[in-house]
């Protein structure tokens, strides 16, 4: 009896233990599938970096739940309208991806994350502030590369940022459509590492590839 | 066994348990609500975030003891306990706004910041260069704002009624004597320094940081770059001259060092540009600069900047007095200044910024009376002409060392104190006609120190306090001066600012030494400011009463020399000013506007009585306007600047009252002065192009409009000669380039 008591104890510590790993992801998991609807409303982006947040703050060492609030708050700048705004948002977004990166260095999907805090701050006056952030926003899309060549978000990531720059400057389709054709193959490869890593964009460089037709 | 299972399913039904609704709404502390608050049940999956309403509601399986957390960004993060057990919890919580950079009103009465960081800056960095009256120079931009005058005939800034001796100039905090190349008579100078060492400027029109001292009208505070972002060699090549640098970075992008050498020479500029004076020596210059920086390990930078320059220059005018005889006017100039500086975080909110300055100046100057022939010709009898013949050597050396201590204290309240000491030994040989040598020689001590604080009451209400006190050796008196700030933000963003200050300044050196006892002449300013800020339009309309007291009367002595003899000069200013940026209106063109309305009369010097001073108009106007037309990779600039006549005398002197008496009097034409300029560049877009080439073509006075600055007279009074521009127009072009870079990025950055 005693021994089954033991068994009982520890099967239920490991039922729980199970179930709350089987909370986690089944949490995340209907939240990853949330964000793509959620680009409709931008009020919905950031109860879902919310909800991202939390779970990492319980979880505290889960990178993921970390990335996905970082990735929400970062998206939530790109909808925000206001761009005196956007600074603070981008702030709380690298305060979330520091603790992924914490957690797990020198990951290519932070790296990318990373950029596109960069890229967020940016735009708040590009003009002005091009030379600091779109050189940083290339810094971590380069080591990004680096860290996991089959990563198809880095080259996507540059290859918009140049179809959205002026021709004269550079960009345009013309130099764009390569790039982001080589993040399309690589997209076709990609093999994410679970239901819950990062594996999204696909559909956007498609897009952007139709675009430049 | 079954007990176990039982016991299992017991524990496991209370874990999942029933769940429990919790709700609630967030306001603010003035009860309005506050939407996007992440409302969590610390450690655990649980919450929610609030809607625009500031409402929330979520269900929880927890029980007992919780915390509940509300966080949001610029709000003061909050936390509570509850207690869970089967019924709901309704909760209204009320969060306190942080006082945060982004939010908080600016304190901005009297100042405007060029920079690409600040907030409330209504200039770029890039702005100082592409104003095309500015020509690249530093403080030439700085015209086409309110408050200043558009004085041609000699340089410095002349602000709100005031002399330009009354404006100085910091670098790094330090103040740069000299700043402008030595002046030569009817002709502006140009500052020394290239606007490309600076990363940000602030250019107060009055009412001053409690950090800046000795000077009664304006402060430009300059602030030098830090490391380069990249390694790079320039060569430029323009009709004025040649010049080329090297700016090197380190791999680990901790420190970096530069050099550059610029050689002008004016022949082919003046060639292209008919001068009215007669060149015997055209205006050469030899000039370099050195530069290091080295990032600290705590996140701190030192910084070096040495700079020397020679130069020299000639020219013949027509005397005055004779209609047969010329003026010739040389001056050579050696000067050098040196800066390192220290900036470091200590941790705990403390900051310490230090400096040290060094500089040198030497003049030659050489004035004769010449004949048709170019000869020299003494004449002394009548007597004045004898003076027209001297040389004056000017010794000059400055040093300074300055510490400024800054306390972070909670939010963006900030405590800085520090202190000053400037040490100037300035030494002359005035050579007469006949040989006779005066040696002067006038050396100071100066100590400052100085408090300010920065009080945030909350985002909306700002306080800036101060104080200074000086002690100069030359006046031997302490001055007290205290500053004063506030500024109030409107729920629209837009904001009111006061500020009041009291402001001392020594004599000017050219009007000592002297016998009399002398205080510090002394300026109060009043200054009311509203302004609306938006990132593509900018307003701003500022009112101001200037008082000036015990201003420096001069009277001269036997043997020509003006020397101050006492206090009892006085003046005012009144003036309103408006600027308004658009950025908007038209697609891709940039433009601003200023006015400024001044109403002014001192009396100081020699003047005879109050008088408006013949460097003050009443009506003052710019306009700026910037277009990029990318597909031609080409920039268009543009800028008017107009000013109503300003006044102009002769003071003749009465003999039997012993004093200067008003002998004439008059008003110059307006002003009016259309500049152009193009930036070209051909390399924009090439991506990694090995080089990255601007061209420049700059044309001053486009419409070759009349200009009179002020009038000249004769001994006597008996007649007048209009002092004008050197030349009608002034046309420059330039090529300039960078190498080993891909500057496209700094095109895409400048003109976007």
């Amino acid at each position: 009896m005693k021994k089954l008591f033991l068994l009982a104890a520890v099967s239920f510590f490991t039922i729980v233990s199970f179930a709350q790993s089987e909370k986690y992801i089944a949490s995340m998991k209907a939240n990853i599938a949330a964000i793509d609807t959620s680009f409709k409303n931008p009020a919905n982006l950031l109860d879902l970096a919310n909800k991202f947040e939390r779970i990492a703050t319980a979880e505290k060492t889960q990178w993921l739940a970390f990335y996905y609030a970082a990735l929400c708050q970062v998206n939530y700048t790109y909808m925000e309208q206001d761009k005196s705004k956007i600074d603070a948002i981008a702030d709380k977004a690298t305060e979330l991806i520091d603790k992924a990166d914490a957690l797990q260095p020198n990951n290519s999907e932070i790296s990318c994350l990373k950029s596109m805090i960069a890229s967020a701050h940016m735009m708040v006056n590009p003009m002005q502030r091009f030379m600091e952030y779109g050189q940083e926003a290339q810094t971590f899309i380069d080591a990004a590369m680096q860290q996991d060549p089959t990563n198809p978000r880095p080259e996507y990531l540059k290859g918009q940022g140049l179809k959205f720059t002026p021709e004269q400057f550079g960009g345009g389709c013309a130099t764009a459509k390569p790039i982001l054709q080589s993040s399309l193959d690589k997209y076709n490869k990609f093999k994410s590492a679970s239901d819950i890593h990062p594996n999204w964009g696909k559909q956007r460089v498609e897009m952007l590839i139709g675009e430049c037709k | 066994m079954k007990g176990a299972f039982t016991l299992l399913i017991l524990l496991l039904g209370f874990t999942t348990g029933a769940q429990v609704k919790v709700d609630g709404k967030i306001t603010d502390t003035k009860g309005k609500p506050v939407g996007g608050v992440s409302i969590t049940l610390k450690d655990t999956y649980d919450g929610a975030t609030t809607d625009s309403l500031g409402n929330f509601s979520f269900l929880t399986t927890e029980k007992g003891k919780n915390i509940l957390e509300a966080s949001v960004i610029g709000y003061k993060p909050f936390q509570q306990e509850i207690d869970l057990g089967s019924a709901p919890v309704t909760l209204n919580i009320s969060m306190k706004e942080l006082v945060t950079e982004l939010k908080a009103v600016v304190i901005s009465a009297g100042s405007f910041v060029a920079s690409d960081k600040n907030k409330g800056a209504v200039l770029s960095a890039l702005d100082i260069v592409t104003t095309p009256s500015a020509n690249a120079d530093v403080t030439s931009a700085f015209k086409s704002l309110p408050g200043t005058q558009q004085v041609g005939e000699s340089e410095g800034l002349f602000v709100r009624g005031g002399s330009a001796t009354e404006s100085k100039i910091y670098m790094d905090g330090n103040l740069v004597n000299n700043f402008f190349y030595s002046s030569t008579p009817g002709i502006a100078t140009r500052g020394r320094f290239n606007p490309f060492l600076f990363k940000g400027t602030i250019f107060s029109s009055g009412g001053y940081s409690a950090l800046y001292g000795q000077a009664l009208s304006s402060a430009l505070i300059l602030e030098s770059k830090d490391l380069p972002e990249k390694t790079q060699a320039d060569l430029g090549i323009s009709v004025v001259g040649v010049g080329g640098g090297i700016q090197h970075l380190s791999k680990d992008k901790k420190s970096s060092w530069g050099i550059s050498y610029n050689y002008s020479n004016l022949l082919l500029g003046f060639a292209i540009n008919k001068q009215k004076q007669d060149f015997y020596q055209i205006p050469v210059y030899h000039q370099g600069d050195a530069n290091f920086r080295i990032k600290t390990k705590s996140g701190g930078i030192i910084k070096y900047y040495g700079y020397i320059s020679a130069n020299k220059t000639g020219f013949r005018s027509a005397d005055i007095d004779s209609t047969v005889l010329k003026n010739a006017f040389a001056i050579e100039n050696l000067n050098t200044y040196q800066n390192i500086n220290w900036r470091e975080n200590f941790g705990t909110g403390w900051k310490i910024t230090t400096g040290i300055s060094y500089s040198t100046n030497l003049d030659d100057i050489n004035n004769e009376l010449q004949d048709a022939n170019n000869q020299k010709k003494v004449i002394t009898n009548p007597s004045f002409y004898a003076f027209k013949n001297f040389k004056l050597k000017n010794r000059a050396q400055y040093a300074q060392a300055r510490v400024v201590l800054d306390k972070k204290l909670n939010g963006l309240n900030v405590i800085r104190f520090g202190a000053d000491y400037f040490y100037s030994d300035e030494k002359s040989t005035y050579t007469l006609y006949d040989g006779t040598k005066f040696t002067e020689s006038v050396t100071d001590n100066l100590q400052s120190v100085f408090a300010e604080a920065d009080v945030f009451i909350t985002n909306s209400l700002a306080a800036k306090i101060g104080g200074r006190v000086e002690h100069s050796q030359v006046v031997n008196k302490w001055n007290v001066a205290p500053r004063v700030s506030v500024a109030y933000k409107f729920a629209d963003n837009s904001q009111a600012s006061f500020a009041y200050g009291l402001f001392y300044q020594n004599p000017e050196r050219k009007y000592l030494p002297t016998v009399a006892s002398l205080d510090y002449s002394r300026a109060a300013h009043y200054i009311l400011q509203y302004q609306k800020i938006s990132s593509e339009r900018t307003f701003r309309v500022e009112a101001f009463y200037k008082e000036y007291t015990d201003l420096y009367k001069t009277s001269t002595s036997p043997t020509g020399r003006e020397a101050a003899t006492n206090n009892n000069g006085f003046g005012h200013a009144t003036g309103l000013e408006l600027f308004f940026r658009d950025k908007k209106t038209f697609k891709n063109v940039d433009y601003w506007v200023s006015y400024s309305f001044l109403d002014t009369r001192r009396d100081f010097l020699n003047y005879p009585k109050a008088i408006t001073p013949s460097f003050a108009a009443n009506h003052t106007a710019a306009l700026v306007v910037k277009k990029f037309v990318t597909k031609w990779k080409t920039g268009f600039n543009l800028s008017y600047n107009f000013a109503t006549g300003r006044p102009y005398y002769y003071f003749a002197y009465d003999n039997v009252q012993n004093t200067y008496v008003i002998g004439d009097a008059g008003k110059t034409i307006n002003y009016n002065s259309m500049s152009f300029s193009v930036n070209y560049l051909p390399k924009l877009g090439k991506t990694n192009a090995k080089s990255f080439i601007v061209w420049v073509l700059g044309i001053n006075n486009v419409l070759g409009q009349e200009q009179v600055f002020n009038y000249n007279y004769n001994n006597n009074g008996s007649r007048k000669e209009a002092v004008t521009p050197p030349s009608k127009r002034f046309m420059f072009i330039g090529c300039f380039i960078s190498f080993g870079i891909d500057r496209t990025q700094d095109a895409i950055n400048n003109n976007l």
